[in-house]
């Protein structure tokens, strides 16, 4: 195996396009146990931590562009970041230990692709836009257009995720993640979802994005589920709607961590308590 | 394959060493270096054991290739106190006799240290939750607690 650090985004296209089984390093958290677990590792790795940029957080257009390289623990510390998307980084902070939080980054999340990752369906209730360089140059696209299964992203030979941008808010806007798991810390999501809400001067839900974790191969955006909550104050009726709409929309699978059933229940039951976090952050009242 | 040359700061120190591609940084201060503080416990940056700081961020050093530590600066738990001048946390996991066989030992110190750094005065919760990532199979944890928030009372100069 070799390590090449990349000098730039360039470099570290060309270098992925020319080697077979050429893998992106950033924090490692997830590529280095597979690693360790496989027979035959990567033929190469293209560590992108000192790409100019790559470990930056930034203001744009109102929003925030958030390098491939920014580790949960950076995320967890920019004040600005975190007042702005709250939900978005209180899911990144969820994943692994302080130690993970020190290395592990929110591309990373997204690249693992597991169905049960906590930064994806906060993205996704973002409506976050990941750039991607590659052989054929730059696109942005929105993050739930690249997820296609367990472990699988629609990304080219030789493309890698340089950033993701959570776009500008408006005022009285506010998102929030929950994840349920059997203890209190260090576990794989049995359900996560996120919510993210515009209210208007009345609290009156204007518009409103529900994204669901670890109940289907990706994480999916939950259109019934925003549909039962916009035009609401967030009232019984509207959560159990919401409810309804968000254990309909799941096809999860049976396993140690949760059944069919139990997922399919606490989905609706996650999403309408991240509704109500970010109804409350968005400055109404319950 | 030739070996990659790393410099680095480890401890305050200039260090210099060669390693694999493949080859963790918790193999290269073990088994190249002599520091054998930081332990394997699990190699899956599950438990903790082998935690370090790059930087000042806490990390585990088994997830980490000793080739990407080029530059940085390094502390492990061998930086931290000297046998006749123990740090708090050494002195107060030691007289509440927060450790039996000791393996976490070194990581539960570099992690509470660096939770120390940046909140000197966290609520027993708080340690709970930092140190979520340092496992402990003697203990049951509740001694190592209590010790880490009586070394952080003991540093912001507060009598016990």
């Amino acid at each position: 195996m070799r390590y090449v650090v990349a000098k730039d985004s360039r470099d570290a296209v060309a270098l992925l396009g020319e080697t077979a089984g050429a893998r992106v390093l950033a924090g490692g958290t997830d590529l280095l146990v597979q690693m360790k677990l496989s027979e035959t590792g990567p033929a190469l790795l293209v560590d992108i931590k000192r790409i100019p940029g790559m470990g930056d957080i930034i203001e744009e257009e109102g929003g925030f562009r958030i390098g491939a390289a920014v580790s949960g623990a950076e995320m967890g510390a920019h004040a600005a970041l975190k007042a702005q998307w709250p939900g978005v980084v209180e899911a990144v902070e969820l994943i692994g230990s302080a130690q993970v939080q020190g290395r592990a980054t929110m591309v990373g999340n997204l690249c693992n692709a597991s169905p049960a990752a906590d930064s994806v369906p906060a993205m996704l209730a973002a409506a976050a836009l990941a750039r991607i360089e590659g052989p054929e140059g730059v696109r942005d696209v929105p993050v739930v257009e690249l997820l296609a299964g367990p472990g699988k992203l629609h990304l080219a030979d030789a493309e890698l995720i340089t950033s993701i941008f959570l776009p500008a808010r408006v005022p009285q806007s506010a998102d929030a993640y929950l994840r349920f798991i059997p203890r209190t810390e260090m576990d794989i999501a049995v359900v996560g979802a996120a919510v993210s809400l515009e209210l208007d001067e009345n609290g009156v839900i204007k518009a409103a994005r529900v994204a669901l974790g670890a109940v289907a191969p990706t994480a999916r955006l939950v259109p019934e589920a925003e549909n039962a909550l916009v035009g609401t104050k967030l009232d019984a009726s509207a959560l159990a709607a919401c409810a309804a709409a968000s254990s309909a929309a799941c096809a999860p699978i049976d396993d140690k961590r949760g059944t069919v059933e139990y997922r399919t229940k606490v989905a609706g039951v996650m999403a309408t308590r991240a509704a109500k976090i970010a109804y409350i952050r968005a400055g109404g009242t319950l | 394959m030739s070996k990659i040359h790393v410099n680095s700061t480890i401890n305050g120190d200039t260090v210099e060493f060669l390693c694999e591609a493949d080859e963790t940084l918790l193999d290269v201060l073990r088994d190249r270096l002599n520091l054998t503080g930081a332990k394997e416990g699990c190699g899956t940056g599950d438990c903790g054991a082998c935690s370090v700081t790059i930087n000042g961020r806490l990390v585990a050093s088994c997830l980490v290739l000793g080739a990407e530590a080029e530059g940085s600066e390094i502390e492990t738990v061998e930086g931290i106190g000297a046998p006749d001048a123990l740090h708090p946390l050494q002195r107060q996991l030691l007289e509440h006799a927060a450790l039996q066989c000791g393996i976490c030992t070194p990581g539960i110190i570099v992690a509470a240290k660096a939770l120390l750094v940046q909140n000197p005065d966290p609520s027993e919760e708080d340690v709970r939750y930092w140190l979520a990532g340092n496992l402990c199979r003697c203990t049951g944890y509740d001694k190592i607690i209590r010790a880490v928030l009586a070394a952080a009372a003991e540093m912001r100069g507060e009598n016990p």
